[in-house]
């Protein structure tokens, strides 16, 4: 009975992040969820009784991949301050995508 | 694709919506389909896991049965490296310096993550682990040192960190042809030398992995260092060193 409540939460927990993640128009806000969305799939990986993949997907999916896309933005932050300095207009359009 | 029109845009969402769910449903009748037939190569795993030198069958699938396949990612991470390396001309990180916070925790962690790394590397024989688990925590103490205002030594950046990403794929490629030469096929390691061969392989591609992924973070290319750089006298393992 826990165990289904618990991987029920799981579930619905990560399709509520992947949704979350992919709609949020804060592109940095979006990374946070994906991290999160990553450490909950480790866990449900976990429940699967697939360490292997959960401490992959700990270390690569939630970790590295987060920290890449953390870097990413930073770069882009740096690279939209010369072309468009008064408005952010160039963060619409990458949301919009 | 970009679609200027909101009415042809309205529909495309409707279409994809479509494709979507058509998708969707079809995967779920697959997945309810296949769900009666036995599942799985794990009963042929176990009975051939005493030839494989390894005790955990993830490990055994992933570097002996399917050893090509993990030649293959190695590759793919390497050229993935490469292309952000093509990009050029990205903009360095700023040198600030780190606060007394990060500072002290970076030189507290990264050693840690480093043997993390090594015994993920050495339990991946027989338990959950392995080069790619361990591999992402050397990058991790990369990324770590990197945000703490680390850089790598002009003497270490240049052919000797190469060498070390390119010796997980070298190496396995290496040990693969050996074992042709010797009279296998490509990959086929007899049961009595194949401990020791995925030892030696997981821990090229763990430095491989680490120095990779570290190296996908820092994004631009490092140069090739001073002139009269020596690659003789420096270590594989430039993750643990504090300047």
């Amino acid at each position: 009975m826990l165990h289904w409540a618990f991987d029920g939460l799981l579930g619905t927990g990560l399709l509520w992040l992947a949704w979350r993640a992919l709609t949020t128009p804060d592109l940095f806000k979006a990374i946070v969820l994906f991290f999160s969305f990553g450490l909950l799939m480790a866990l449900a990986w976990v429940r699967l009784n697939a360490p292997d993949v959960a401490l992959a997907e700990a270390a690569i999916g939630a970790g590295l991949t987060g920290a890449l896309l953390l870097a990413a933005l930073a770069r882009l932050d740096t690279s939209n301050q010369p072309a468009n300095p008064v408005t952010g207009d160039g963060e619409s359009d990458l949301v919009d995508h | 694709m970009s679609i200027t029109n909101p009415a042809t845009g309205k529909a495309f969402r409707w279409l994809v919506m479509l494709l979507l769910s058509a998708i969707g449903g079809w995967l779920a009748y697959v997945m309810l389909v296949l769900s009666r037939s036995p599942a799985g190569l794990g009963d042929q795993v176990a009975a051939q896991l005493n030839t494989t030198g390894v005790g955990n069958p993830v490990t055994a699938v992933l570097l002996n049965f399917r050893g090509y396949d993990t030649l293959l990612e190695m590759a793919v991470l390497l050229i993935a490296l490469l292309g952000v390396w093509s990009l050029g001309g990205l903009a360095d990180y700023q040198d600030t310096a780190p606060g007394p916070t990060l500072d002290t925790l970076s030189r507290v962690l990264a050693p840690m993550l480093i043997m993390v790394a090594a015994y993920l590397l050495w339990v991946g024989a027989d338990a959950p682990g392995g080069a790619f688990q361990a591999g992402s925590v050397l990058g991790a103490a990369g990324v770590l040192l990197q945000l703490a205002g680390w850089r790598l030594g002009d003497c270490f950046s240049g052919m000797l960190l190469r060498v070390v990403l390119i010796s997980g794929l070298g190496l396995f490629i290496l040990v693969g042809a050996g074992l042709l030469l010797i009279g296998g096929a490509f990959l086929q390691y007899p049961p009595a030398l194949a401990g020791g061969l995925i030892l030696l392989i997981e821990t090229a591609a763990t430095l491989t992995i680490g120095a990779t992924l570290a190296a996908l973070f820092l994004g631009n290319r490092p140069g090739l260092g001073p002139k009269k750089a020596d690659p003789e006298k420096t270590e594989p393992d430039h993750g643990n060193q504090h300047p």
